[in-house]
């Protein structure tokens, strides 16, 4: 009975201590890196939960992909970073006046707040009891949920769509195939046979209009 | 020693205003800001999470499962953004975000 509560606190210390770390580090990557253990931790506390299917997606998505994905952003950008860490004091009284009275409003609310038992009866799809989680959750996200998770991929869709337009830079200097352009080409446009007079050589007036 | 509901609520508030702090605090470093919304996301998930299992619903994971989703989605549009504005500025400066005069 002691080993759940001693690994609740485990994980929970070290992910609160490292989603500190996050916004005070000095170099945004450590600051990747100390998300990226938040994130492990965290997805520790979701299979301490019973979710092993959200706590191993965790894993995949964030640390796999999200934080690389900063790594990659941060060592892409040449800032310095130094120069961005300005007025970081200068805001740290107000920030942490504003956290405090944040926190204790969530935890005022948080704690003087009673589950009503009815809630709990009133489920809209109850966990079944003999399958693991990860066939519970698909048992409902693919049938009563299916519109919902449909959506989620029209969302990770235009994402990417969006991603990809933004970035994309086309450079003149690259040269490019253009398929029309070669379709488009005769064998008139492409060569020409020339009389060469002995003695003169080729003139370049004479040229046609792609040599010149 | 149980641990009950609200443990993880509490985990998950502190997460959240941890977030909320970061954005006051890295006002300049938008990637810090993107990481601090990120920290966000996941408070919202543990409480989701909290919820569905100790409610005993499932769909409470489905929702964590969106949120999850849109939090990548947003991770990858908000760094998009950033690259771009970095190649046209030269700079991530959050100050300097006036281009539109807003």
């Amino acid at each position: 009975m002691i080993l759940p509560a001693l690994f609740f606190y485990l994980f929970a210390g070290v992910c609160v201590a490292s989603a500190v770390m996050v916004i005070v580090s000095r170099n945004p990557v450590h600051s990747v890196l100390f998300l990226i253990l938040a994130f492990v931790n965290a997805s520790g506390l979701f299979i301490l939960m019973g979710a092993e299917f959200l706590g191993m997606i965790l894993v995949v998505v964030y640390v796999g992909a999200v934080a690389v994905l900063f790594l990659f952003v941060i060592m892409m950008l040449d800032v310095d970073f130094t120069e961005l860490r300005e007025g970081f004091l200068e805001y740290l009284p107000f920030g942490l006046v504003i956290g405090a009275i944040f926190l204790a409003e969530l935890l005022l609310v948080g704690g003087g707040w009673v589950i009503n038992p009815d809630i709990a009866r009133s489920a809209t799809s109850t966990i079944p009891a003999n399958v693991s989680n990860t066939e519970a959750l698909g048992l409902v996200l693919y049938t009563t949920y299916i519109h919902y998770f449909q959506i989620a991929g029209m969302v990770l869709l235009v994402a990417m769509i969006g991603a990809i337009v933004l970035t994309l830079r086309h450079k003149v200097s690259v040269k490019r195939q253009d398929i029309n352009v070669q379709n488009a080409r005769t064998p008139e446009l492409a060569m020409s046979v020339r009389k060469v007079t002995s003695g003169q050589g080729l003139q370049d007036a004479d040229a046609p209009e792609w040599v010149k | 020693m149980t641990i009950g509901l609200g443990h993880y609520l509490s985990v998950g508030a502190i997460l959240f205003t941890l977030g909320i702090l970061g954005i006051f605090l890295n006002r300049k470093n938008i990637i810090v800001i993107l990481m601090s919304i990120e920290l966000i996301l996941l408070a919202v998930n543990i409480n989701l999470v909290a919820f569905s299992t100790f409610l005993g619903d499932i769909v409470g994971q489905v929702f964590a499962l969106l949120v999850l989703t849109v939090a990548a989605a947003e991770a990858a549009i908000g760094l998009a953004v950033l690259v771009v504005y970095f190649r046209n500025r030269g700079s991530i400066a959050v100050e300097d975000v006036n281009l539109m005069k807003g």
